[in-house]
């Protein structure tokens, strides 16, 4: 599927109207759920780890660089693709597998149309854009976050949290991001676009296929994550 | 002319076709006609494309479709228009989007040119003006007749049509078949329709196949169809109570 997916396209401006269609869809329409998610992640982890440090040597200033690499390396693309594999996976999922059961795979089909060039190709490149600036800008508002749940309720100090975000910092942790953003959005288009183009039957057959995208998406992401956390970080 | 010779087609251990051989001649409407579950659909699907047959060929003109390898198989799809059952219009563009889809995909023409030919194709569809509308909008009827504007837009020369007629009232079905019928003889094309409706084999049916049970039983014209001998036809033809009545009183008469 994916050597079809990559063919030249019959048309290029079709396309770029088509990525830009799913940029929009993709982007847009999930960055208020990335925004939630990413504010409540720096705020829990700001939280828990003024309370697991409470009475120790460690200096305060510590939970700030602990919230700015946490998020970076792991709670940002993670969670957010997590979550994005749920809703955008779902979304591309039931989409692709609506237009088989309608025959408008078999009518662009008969048209002449690569389908699986003008109906994934554009999802995946738009995934592989959009969702890495959605991972940067969820790991911006993560940190936000873990400001805003503990220095107004002075669990530590504006100074305190602003040292420990500029401290030890590894400029490599954020290639670690982008990869970790990069392959999670890859797996999650192509898994949920392979689970809606190849469904058959009804609506059930339709609700199980946007479920396993959901599951397998999820599955295949956290395993990505642990061979790129081998592969970079050990 | 497209030719079918011995296709046979499986499914599991089902023979759903069962060496059909048969021609579908250019400038006349070709029906398949069959009750349901007797291989018309897939017969109809392995002629495009869709389901690949068991054995046998499809020739469209001489070449052999199922040798073609990929750009010519899209080069030959795209001499090809199809009406689907539920008129396949994708429902996230709208009547104009729909019918210069295939324009904007295959062609290099300015957007004057298309909003011309949509346009035409909208007039010879009798909706010209609805180019904004979604197709939730539309009714059955409107329906189809976008999706053979759409299937018209690149002036094919085939058409294929499945059940053109189904889930909609008498006078559309009419004027459905008409609308076919003309696109046929104007542009000279081989239309191959799939139907169940006794009303378009008689009013449409230049070259008639009758499918029983995945064979090719009885192949002729409208004007054949009602003096055949043949039993399974008869069966199909007259198998409402009011249609044998009819019968009766007009062999009476």
């Amino acid at each position: 599927m994916l050597q079809q997916t990559f063919k030249k396209p019959e048309n290029w401006s079709m396309y770029w109207k088509e990525t830009m269609r799913q940029m929009n869809s993709i982007g847009i329409g999930s960055l208020v759920i990335v925004a939630i998610i990413s504010i409540f992640i720096g705020a829990v982890t700001a939280v828990q780890f003024s309370y697991q440090m409470a009475g120790s040597l460690i200096p305060r200033y510590y939970i700030g660089y602990i919230v700015r690499d946490m998020t970076i390396i792991e709670l940002a693309p993670t969670f957010s693709c997590m979550v994005l594999a749920g809703k955008v996976g779902s979304s591309l999922a039931s989409e692709i597998g609506g237009m088989r059961q309608k025959e408008h795979i078999d009518a662009m089909e008969i048209m002449g149309v690569n389908t699986t060039a003008y109906l994934i190709q554009p999802k995946i490149i738009a995934a592989l854009v959009v969702i890495p600036m959605l991972v940067c800008i969820g790991a911006f508002i993560s940190i936000v976050g873990g400001y805003l749940a503990s220095v107004p309720t002075g669990i530590f100090t504006h100074g305190e949290y602003v040292q420990g975000l500029r401290s030890f910092f590894i400029p490599y942790n954020v290639t670690m991001m982008f990869v970790k953003a990069f392959t999670f959005s890859f797996i999650l288009t192509t898994v949920s676009c392979y689970q809606g183009y190849y469904v058959k039957g009804g609506s059930i057959e339709l609700g199980n296929a946007s479920t396993q995208a959901v599951v397998y998406s999820n599955i295949l992401i956290l395993l990505s994550d642990y061979v790129i956390a081998m592969m970079m970080a050990v | 002319m497209i030719r079918v010779e011995h296709i046979f087609k499986t499914f599991g251990t089902q023979e759903v076709l069962k060496d059909v051989s048969c021609d579908f001649a250019k400038g006349k409407t070709n029906l398949i006609i069959g009750r349901s579950g007797a291989g018309k659909t897939v017969l109809l699907k392995i002629l495009i494309g869709l389901i690949p047959p068991t054995d046998g060929k499809v020739f469209y003109g001489d070449q052999d479709f199922y040798q073609l390898n990929k750009k010519q198989t899209r080069e030959l799809r795209m001499q090809i228009g199809m009406l689907f059952q539920g008129s396949a219009l994708f429902d996230f563009m709208n009547v104009e989007e729909n019918i210069r889809f295939p324009l904007d995909m295959f062609t290099k023409m300015t957007p004057k040119e298309k909003k011309l030919r949509v346009d035409y194709c909208l007039e010879r569809v009798s909706l010209a003006g609805n180019n904004h509308k979604f197709p939730s909008e539309l009714s059955g009827g409107m329906q189809k007749r976008v999706g053979i504007a759409r299937a018209i837009s690149l002036n094919p020369k085939y058409l294929f049509c499945d059940e053109p007629n189904s889930g909609l009232d008498p006078k559309t079905s009419i004027l459905i078949d008409k609308l076919i019928y003309d696109i046929t003889k104007e542009n000279n094309i081989i239309t191959v329709i799939n139907t169940h409706d006794m009303n378009s084999v008689m009013e449409i049916g230049e070259n008639i196949l009758f499918l029983d049970d995945g064979r090719l039983e009885w192949n002729g014209t409208k004007e054949e169809v009602l003096d055949t001998e043949n039993t399974a036809l008869q069966g199909f033809i007259f198998a409402s109570p009011f249609l044998q009545r009819m019968k009766k009183m007009a062999q009476g008469n």
